[in-house]
């Protein structure tokens, strides 16, 4: 499996709506992992995984999937996409309105093998829609065809474009685990892109942190998300909602990765660096946190 | 004389199907083509497609007598080499007729490719399917609606063309007398009778297909709402 690492070396100049921008990332993708593209908008996610797809391509650079090299500026070698054994879902799903959901599935095969098909359906809970065209589905039936479908080439290597943007809260949650259960199941090396902290947590086994068209951290999630140098008991990560001011402190509200309303009291000198929208941490270490079972 | 009606509408009706059949084979390439390309020179070629939309039928028509003319290289190689002389001739009518009816062809299928969003298109390329493969099962079923449309208007533009014929093809019984042009004899015979026929027909012809292509993009704009 060693051989199956994603090297990645490229440049590409980008146009975005704050002006031109530099993508340039330098990095290896271990293969099997789960990994999160994680990054304001505009920072060159997208981009960076439509450039591993092949439908854009970079200046210059090296792209090699394990010994097969995918793109080399130097030697003139561009892989097309139909060669390069991925599935891309994209953030509208495009799934072929002219098809059943079964056909849609199917399509993607390289040979027609309906028991997977079937297979397919029924792992995704899709079985009584097979019949229905994607205009009568809704949007986290659809969500789950166009997961089933990019499963369905059996690809190397599985890229997700913000799979879950679309949806509403609830049913993130549901699909999320869907996607953990899939790339379990499957152990296909899948690069998602993201810019929500809850669903990087929940399904990234690596993260690459994107900022301004460069990497500036890899890692497990809670090793890039938190500061390790900090001894706390408990940490929580979160996004600052708001900032009180009561008396002579403050009373900051942060919502954590999952969604969780915490409040902290905050001296001004706590709060010179800090703003409504920073990604913080809340940790404590005076304390013994007990631990029960939620009803 | 019946006789004669029944050969100009034979004629006006294979000049229009010979044109639409000879423009889907050339313009559904040609409008992937087009939709698709990164050339610089786009805007020109889709200017020159669109020509014969704002040029007067004459100007093309005399361009066209001037290209098929013996005096002219094409036309004297055409002449020398394959014994064919286009001008006066069906021939040479129907190539016209593909040129001046190019843009209606062109422009609704152009316009359904773009309209269509750029991941269908890319998500079957990176399902590994060929642009072939593609343009088939994935980009011509979804503008269902624009190739009704192309392949309705031109033929309703075919069947109606006047000009071009006149000019390209004279009023030949047979060979190039279609019913556009025969309106235009028989009222200068002031033979109105006939011109009347023939125009019933036309205006007939012409309302049932415009009124066909109308209810048929009707219901594709329902089953896409439900």
């Amino acid at each position: 499996m060693e051989n199956d690492v994603i090297f990645i070396d490229i440049e590409k100049r980008m146009l975005t709506a704050n002006g031109p921008m530099n993508l340039a990332v330098h990095t290896t993708i271990p293969s099997g992992e789960l990994v999160a593209l994680f990054g304001e908008s505009g920072a060159g996610k997208t981009t960076l995984l439509r450039i591993l797809a092949g439908l854009i391509i970079p200046d210059r650079g090296l792209i090699k999937f394990g010994s097969t090299v995918w793109f080399d500026s130097e030697k003139l070698i561009n892989i097309t996409p139909q060669n390069r054994n991925i599935s891309l879902m994209f953030q509208d799903y495009a799934l072929f309105p002219n098809m059943t959901v079964e056909q849609n599935i199917q399509f993607a095969q390289p040979r027609k093998d309906p028991p997977v098909v079937n297979e397919l359906l029924s792992l995704f809970g899709l079985a009584e829609f097979r019949k229905r065209k994607p205009t009568g589905l809704s949007g986290g039936q659809k969500q789950r065809v166009a997961l089933a479908r990019a499963l369905a080439r059996k690809p190397q290597l599985l890229l997700l474009d913000e799979p879950l943007s679309a949806l509403d809260a609830e049913m993130r949650i549901a699909l999320q685990d869907e996607i953990t259960q899939a790339h379990q199941l499957l152990g296909v090396t899948t690069i998602m892109v993201s810019h929500d902290l809850n669903e990087v947590f929940r399904l990234a086994t690596q993260v690459l942190c994107i900022e301004n068209g460069s990497v500036t951290r890899t890692g497990k999630p809670e090793e890039v998300f938190s500061d390790n140098s900090i001894s706390g008991k408990v940490q929580i990560t979160g996004q600052i909602a708001r900032i009180e001011k009561q008396d002579t402190v403050n009373i900051v509200t942060v919502i954590s990765g999952n969604n969780q309303i915490i409040k902290v009291i905050a001296f001004d000198s706590d709060l010179e660096n800090l703003k409504i929208g920073d990604r913080v941490m809340v940790f404590s270490k005076a304390f013994n946190p007990i631990i029960t079972r939620l009803k | 004389m019946d006789a004669q009606f029944a050969q100009t509408l034979w004629l006006t009706l294979k000049l229009a199907v010979s044109t639409t059949v000879i423009l889907i084979v050339i313009g559904l390439p040609f409008a992937w083509w087009l939709a698709y390309t990164k050339v610089k020179i786009k805007p020109l070629i889709e200017a020159l497609v669109s020509m014969p939309m704002v040029l007067p039928p004459s100007v093309i028509g005399y361009y066209m007598l001037v290209i098929y003319s013996p005096r002219n290289w094409f036309g004297e190689w055409l002449g020398r080499v394959f014994d064919v002389r286009l001008a006066f001739s069906f021939e040479g009518v129907l190539i016209a007729s593909v040129i001046f009816s190019l843009p209606f062809m062109i422009q609704p299928l152009h316009n359904g490719l773009r309209a269509l969003p750029d991941s269908l298109r890319e998500a079957s390329y990176t399902l590994g399917k060929s642009k072939t493969i593609t343009f088939f099962r994935v980009l011509l079923p979804n503008i269902k609606p624009s190739i009704i449309t192309a392949v309705a208007l031109t033929f309703a533009h075919s069947i109606g063309e006047f000009g071009i014929v006149l000019m390209v093809g004279g009023n030949m019984p047979g060979e190039t007398r279609v019913a556009s042009i025969a309106i235009y004899d028989e009222v200068q015979a002031l033979n109105f009778e006939a011109a009347n026929r023939y125009a019933l027909i036309l205006f007939l012809v012409s309302l049932v297909l415009l009124t066909t292509i109308y209810s048929i993009n009707k219901k594709y704009d329902t089953w896409k709402m439900m």
